[in-house]
């Protein structure tokens, strides 16, 4: 699957396209098949965010997963500080990004 | 150390509102992303893996103990209480919000400071040597000539635009503590056979993907000539750099295409133009800067001895210092490298803590160190044993300076957009692994550094041990150097062979390490025993 | 031969008091070979000293930033005001408003930007900077020369 990715403009943090907003998890992400460059067009002229671009992703149970491992950090936070992260009290959750 | 007039005040302040006002126009839609980028990167604003990233200037790395306590403010109010020590000596904030930048620029401007020219392609922040003006071995204070740089390079209308990032760093000893041939220019301030004091300008020198060890330029420039041949070096640079591609930009690629001495040809051919040109600083604006970096009010007959009843303070005490140009005076360092921790990171307590101390013990000075930890430059040795225990309370008391543990890293993919691996992790486990088998004090110096990507923040190349992050078919590897050096015995490091995973790299640099104990001969460092044995053994035994 | 010049209307900002040059702009190749030109355009790579024999000629200078991070162009505009050279300075192509204070000081002193700036921008930019640091080609007395008078 195609998921689109970029940072909000005003706060710089990670945001993923959930197919109405852009959302903080990845989880939330959706499939944009060839809508992607469309879609991120149009949110970036809105500067509803800011240099947002398309990804591979492969669907789980757990919702997608960025193929790139710098996107799986992205969606997660820095793996050294997890108290930082999106999933503080998931001591499990680095070991998944890498 | 030095204090802003009316005229440096009014830039910094006027940079800020310039800035206030961009920023404003990027969020109101009114500069594209590719406009605003090189305006933001110039006010240090990057945008990185999780959220937009400052990094502040901290001039020749030298902060007041109210600079560090703004420091240590902004991480708090701005942003998750902490901050990372660069390998230029600044620091940087992780977590910053594109709406706050402005207002944090303005909270650093009330304590003279500033985030200019941080990043983009213009000339960035002036490093030097951290125990300037304490260390026994130099021959003057190099600040006053940073100083100097800063202000010509600050907002120079000709160089705002270069081919690519340009990075100076200003030295006065033989001993070599700031990679001054690994910048784009290195300075030594040196004395001629006149007796007079001049500069030898060091050129094309950097790291990156392709190392490069700065050849001399020119052997001695005069005080009173010393902004016209920076401007000459510079406008040949700017005129000639390459821009056709990116990795082929910085001026060492242009040294190294013309050959030193036909660059040298045409620097002078400038400066010889420029000389005539009248933008030249007086010699007073030097004499009027060099107060400001004048001996504190060091006392005297204060004993050269601190009260040596407790071995853990020894340890620390005798890793951990420099000698000092004044008797009972020691520079003391403070490491930011605890076993298993983050290197460079400091908590806004960490901050104030540093910061109090400095004022307690240091006269009110502390350094920020390329190696990312800081130092006290003038405490009395008879205030050691005090300090220690403060510090130790605050977990700042590693003994480990210039050891294994004290480990260079960059943010790597934790944190960097640019990276392909993570050397956070690595460190730590690096750290952990040879404090647990009680190896660090029985290797002496080892300088170990880690990049998690070929830009080389981590400064790979110069360690006596590299280790470099590399991006294998999406998973981390990491290639392992050998031979490096930032010091005056300047040298690149080679890579040993095929890379390792994660696991892997921590046990090959044990293996090394463990070739290196059999094979040493008396007081031969890692890099001393390398230089003289060759990689082929350390070949042999990693892969043999 | 090719004008390769700017129209009148497209200089947005001027601060000289003389007509506009209507002769057609060439570009150093050309003006090479053609002795009575007296406006030229340099573009990013080329030498600027090479009009420096023909500067009591030249009424006009255009250089061209085919994008605005190309930092040539600065250093074209400065080495021809240091060789005396009075005439137009003119900066073309990708002119931003956040540039124009340096091009100002590097000796620019006419602008025809791709795209129009915006005149409030324009005003803002101009008057950002108190005192300036260094010397260069502009008239402004830099700080250590009001130190030390």
């Amino acid at each position: 699957m195609i998921i689109l990715t970029g940072n909000d403009l005003k706060t710089g943090v990670v945001v993923w396209w959930d197919g109405q907003n852009w959302s903080l998890h990845v989880e939330n992400a959706v499939d944009v098949g060839d809508e992607a460059d469309a879609i991120a067009a149009r949110e970036e002229a809105a500067r509803r965010v800011n240099v947002p671009y398309a990804i591979e992703a492969t669907q789980t149970d757990d919702g997608p997963r960025p193929a790139h491992i710098k996107d799986r950090v992205r969606a997660l936070g820095p793996t050294v500080r997890m108290d930082l992260t999106l999933k503080p009290n998931d001591p499990g959750a680095a070991e998944q990004v890498i | 150390m030095y204090q802003y007039d009316k005229y440096d005040q009014a830039m910094v302040d006027a940079r800020v509102a310039e800035f206030r006002e961009q920023a404003q126009r990027r969020l109101d839609g009114k500069l594209t992303e590719d406009q605003f980028k090189p305006l933001r990167l110039m006010n240090g604003l990057y945008l990185q893996l999780h959220a937009y990233m400052l990094r502040v200037a901290v001039p020749y790395g030298t902060l007041s103990s109210a600079q560090m306590h703004a420091l240590a403010d902004i991480a708090t109010k701005y942003d998750r209480g902490y901050g990372h020590f660069t390998t230029r000596q600044n620091i940087q904030y992780n977590w910053i919000k594109l709406e706050d930048a402005a207002d944090i620029l303005a909270d650093l401007a009330k304590v003279e400071m500033h985030a200019i020219q941080t990043s983009g392609n213009c000339i960035r922040n002036i490093s030097s040597d951290h125990f300037a003006g304490a260390s026994a071995d130099e021959l003057v204070d190099p600040r006053p000539y940073a100083e100097l740089l800063r202000q010509w390079s600050s907002f120079h209308p000709e160089f705002m635009y270069l081919p690519r990032k340009f990075k100076i760093a200003v030295i006065s000893s033989d001993t070599d503590r700031a990679a001054m041939r690994l910048h784009d220019i290195g300075i030594n301030i040196v004395k001629n056979d006149a007796g007079e004091i001049g500069a030898a300008f060091y050129v094309g020198g950097g790291m990156g993907r392709t190392p490069m060890i700065a050849p001399l330029i020119r052997e001695f420039v005069p005080l009173d000539q010393l902004v016209t041949y920076s401007e000459a070096c510079l406008r040949v640079y700017n005129r000639y750099g390459r821009r056709d591609n990116k990795y082929k930009a910085r001026i060492k690629i242009l040294v190294h295409e013309l050959g030193a001495e036909e660059y040298a040809r045409q620097v002078e051919e400038e400066f010889a133009h420029l000389l005539d040109q009248g933008i030249e600083p007086p010699l007073a604006e030097l004499e009027r800067i060099k107060p400001y970096f004048a001996d504190p009010a060091f006392e005297a007959g204060l004993p050269t001895q601190a009260d040596e009843s407790d071995p853990d303070f020894i340890t620390w005490a005798h890793n951990n210092t420099n000698p000092h140009k004044a008797p009972g005076y020691t520079s003391a360092v403070i490491s930011l490298k605890p076993v298993g921790g983050i290197p460079g990171d400091a908590t806004a307590e960490q901050m104030h803590l540093m910061a109090q101390l400095a004022k307690e013990y240091s006269f009110d000075e502390c350094r920020v160190m390329h190696t990312q930890n800081i130092v006290l430059p003038h405490v009395k040795i008879a205030d050691l044993p005090a300090l220690w225990r403060k510090l130790a309370d605050a977990g700042l008391a590693a003994p480990n300076l210039d050891t294994i543990e004290d480990i260079i890293a960059c943010p790597g993919l934790d944190y960097c957009s640019l990276a392909n691996a993570r050397s956070i992790p690595v460190s730590q486990q690096i750290s952990e692994r040879f404090a647990a088998r009680g190896r660090t004090h029985e290797l002496g110096q080892l300088k170990l550094k880690i990049s998690g990507c070929i830009n080389a923040c981590g400064h790979h190349h110069a360690g006596h041990i590299g280790i470099l992050g590399v991006d294998k078919k999406g998973t981390e590897n990491y290639q392992l150097l050998l031979g490096g050096s930032e010091a005056e015995d300047v040298s690149l490091a080679k890579i040993t062979g095929p890379g390792f995973d994660e696991p892997g790299i921590v046990d090959a640099v044990e293996t090394v390490t463990d070739l290196y104990i059999a094979e040493r001969q008396d007081g031969e460092r890692f890099l001393d025993t390398y230089r003289r044995i060759g990689m082929a053994p350390f070949k042999e035994a990693l892969y043999g | 031969m090719a004008d390769l010049g700017t129209q009148g209307a497209a200089v947005q900002i001027r601060f000289r008091d003389d007509d506009l040059v209507d002769h057609a702009v060439v570009s150093m190749e050309d003006f090479a070979e053609q002795s009575n030109a007296n406006a030229v355009r340099i573009e990013p790579g080329e030498d600027a000293r090479a009009l420096i024999p023909h500067l009591d000629q030249i009424a006009l200078v255009e250089v061209n930033f085919p994008v605005f991070g190309d930092g040539r162009g600065y250093s074209a505009a400065r080495i021809l005001r240091e060789a005396g050279f009075a005439g137009e300075l003119r900066a073309v192509g990708d002119v931003l408003v956040d540039q124009l204070a340096i091009m100002r000081r590097c000796g620019f002193d006419a602008f025809a930007p791709d795209t129009p700036l915006d005149a409030a921008d324009v005003e803002t930019a101009l008057a950002t900077w108190p005192y300036d640091y260094q010397a260069a080609a502009d008239d402004a007395v830099p700080i250590w020369n009001l130190r030390h008078g």
